[in-house]
């Protein structure tokens, strides 16, 4: 089960780094998430797992899709030059992928071993999370507040010049 | 016999994936996507490490972290829109012009 | 048998029954609204034109898959081939597979093994549900883009916007009912809804979250881009919307999604807030009526009465979204996206904190 699930995730997080089509590497990223999801639940992650497809491939890659979309992004032509840099960057990222690989295989720890009862569910997240973890919580939601007037303050148009206007009564 | 800690190499794996994504690609909006790919190695990291002790805490960290990084997408897709309004470009050649 | 096969066949039947009742639907839709708008609608598909072949009305259920998925599936030029083939995908994919969810009948024993009528008994299963309806945005975007067509294009964009925003209101609303019933597992939700109410009333969903309901069933209807939210298809002004460039077996995928999500929200709205499986006063043991002794009837009995019931009140919640959508004229774009941010978001997040005020004084509903 783990080997097939390894394989999709692999496979589409290579296919966001190497499609020449942003539309395409977004969707191939929709999939990396989907898969890490499903590896979420094989942890014993269920909430996390929901979470990850209702915000992260539900709403952000969904934003993503929208810029793409809005600012017309087109494959680079230009895309395919600088091929020593790759193929450098390429086996570098692939050497030190095996050596961290293979050193946290070692690590050890079953699946699903010596999980407590309810471990993963709402109930459990929620005792920590309101528990040990609240002042962090308290300040997440500020963070989400900034993040959101940031967001609408940097995309809105400047200060009304494109004003669309008024219509033209028939004379 | 599948471990937990096969998981965290395959983090590890998806987090150099992700970085060598920063590193070549030139469009934008693909650097942020190869951000996101490491966030989520981190991610996976974290919740292999929640299976392995038994504890919630490493479940909470995804958590907020998920927050943080939906919370910089929209920042930072913001701010690539503001950016592409003024240079009408994403490829990060040609914003250059505060290097030395 | 194993855990594995169980599953499988619990997973294929509900697949199937889906499936089924969609494409049901879509005849009932074509009938029905003839019947609502006073004429009589399709009904001269012949095979052949011969005689006993000629059952007007019932052909038309058959001949309209068969010509859907034999058209020429044309692919528009200068769009991204593997992008339009994946919009179907995207769009029906999470519509058939939230079903997975959604219980339809209690736990039954068999050989000696509890078989619980869920397809997958998930601990987040209504978080599962929510998940899949965010996963359904893709479909939209996705067709708008790959179909070349700046027209679509704007109808997919549109679309997406408001699905995005009536997912939040259906979020919001989902949020009341799981700090009413405490809990997330649609299986302990529909259970808890078994108990009576001074002995004589069903203690239902709709009794506790009157206005979740009203805002679950709508926003489920502006997901489903069903009319009087259907800006984005809108059949009589827009050709077909975000869908225009698909045709063939791409065009009935996506009719094929409308429709599953018709079931879908009415499976939902039925789980949550109208029994799902219970029937009133029926125990597992037997019926048990108001002052009256209980009259005991085998498990088997039960049980199909239990999935009878559930079939007929998802098939009522159908008859009704396909009766509003007859009904009711369309909604224009910003009187829609005012609805959902303006009406529905902050009524919405007033019932939460109601419900919990009123939780913390009475405490929860079980």
């Amino acid at each position: 089960m783990f080997y097939p699930l390894a394989a999709v995730t692999v496979v589409s997080a290579l296919a966001v780094i190497t499609a020449r089509n942003p539309v395409r590497s977004a969707m191939a990223l929709v999939a990396t998430l989907a898969s890490l999801a499903v590896c979420f639940v094989a942890l014993g992650a269920h909430l996390v797992a929901a979470l990850q497809i209702i915000v992260y491939a539900g709403a952000v890659m969904v934003l993503f899709l929208f810029v793409i979309m809005l600012l017309n992004v087109q494959e680079d032509p230009h895309e395919g030059g600088r091929t020593g840099l790759k193929v450098a960057a390429a086996a570098i990222g692939a050497a030190l992928a095996a050596l961290f690989g293979t050193v946290l295989l070692r690590g050890g720890g079953s699946v699903e071993g010596a999980w407590p009862a309810g471990f993963g569910t709402t109930r459990a997240l929620a005792r920590v999370l309101f528990g040990d973890y609240l002042v962090a919580f308290e300040l997440t939601s500020v963070l989400l507040l900034v993040a959101v007037v940031g967001a609408v303050v940097l995309a809105r148009h400047d200060s009304d010049e494109s004003d669309p206007g008024e219509v033209e009564e028939p004379q | 016999m599948i471990t937990a800690a096969h998981y965290l190499a395959l983090s590890a794996i998806l987090f150099f994936i992700g970085a060598t994504g920063v590193v070549t690609r030139r469009n934008l909006i693909v650097i942020f996507m190869s951000i996101e790919i490491m966030l989520n190695a981190a991610n996976l990291a974290f919740v292999a490490a929640a299976a392995i002790l038994g504890k919630m805490d490493g479940q909470t960290i995804v958590f907020f972290v998920m927050t943080v990084a939906a919370a910089e997408a929209a920042v930072g897709l913001a701010v690539m829109i503001a950016l592409f309004r003024n240079v009408e470009t994403v490829k990060a050649d040609e914003v250059g012009a505060l290097r030395w | 048998m194993s855990v594995w096969l169980i599953g499988a066949i619990k997973s294929l039947v509900v697949v199937v029954m889906v499936l089924q009742l969609s494409a049901f639907l879509l005849w009932i839709e074509r009938k029905g609204s003839a019947l609502i708008q006073n004429r009589l609608g399709a009904n001269r598909a012949h095979i052949f034109g011969v005689v006993p072949f000629n059952l007007g009305f019932l052909n038309t259920l058959v001949a309209d898959p068969v010509k859907l998925f034999t058209k020429e599936d044309f692919v528009p030029a200068g769009s991204d081939r593997f992008l339009h083939a994946l919009a179907p995908f995207m769009a029906l994919f999470p519509a058939i597979i939230t079903f997975a969810a959604i219980p339809f009948g209690d736990s039954i024993r068999v050989a000696g093994r509890t078989i619980d009528l869920q397809a997958v008994h998930l601990d987040v299963g209504l978080l599962y549900i929510l998940a899949m309806v965010s996963m359904g945005v893709y479909g939209v975007v996705i067709a708008g883009w790959a179909s070349n067509n700046r027209w679509a294009l704007l109808g997919s964009i549109r679309g997406s916007a408001q699905m995005i925003s009536y997912e939040l209101a259906m979020g919001l609303a989902l949020v009341c009912v799981v700090l009413t019933y405490g809990s997330v597992d649609l299986q302990a939700i529909v259970r808890d809804q078994g108990r009576t109410l001074y002995g004589v009333v069903p203690a239902w969903g709709v009794l506790y979250q009157p206005v979740a309901f009203v805002l679950i069933f709508i926003a489920g209807m502006a997901e489903s881009k069903r009319v009087p939210f259907d800006i984005p298809e809108a059949e009589s002004e827009l050709i077909s919307g975000y869908f225009t460039e698909y045709s063939g077996g791409k065009q009935a995928a996506f009719m094929l999604a409308d429709f599953a999500e018709v079931v879908l929200v009415a499976g939902l709205v039925t789980t949550l807030f109208f029994g799902g499986w219970q029937v009133p006063w029926l125990t597992a043991q037997g019926w048990k009526f108001p002052g009256a002794e209980l009259i005991s009837l085998s498990p088997w009995t039960v049980t199909i009465l239990q999935v009878a019931a559930f079939s007929v009140k998802v098939l009522f919640f159908c008859w009704l979204q396909i009766l509003i959508r007859w009904t009711v004229p369309r909604f224009r774009y910003d009187q829609l996206m005012n609805l959902g941010w303006k009406r529905m978001m902050p009524i919405a997040l007033a019932n939460v904190v109601i419900t919990a005020a009123v939780i913390l004084v009475w405490g929860r509903a079980a």
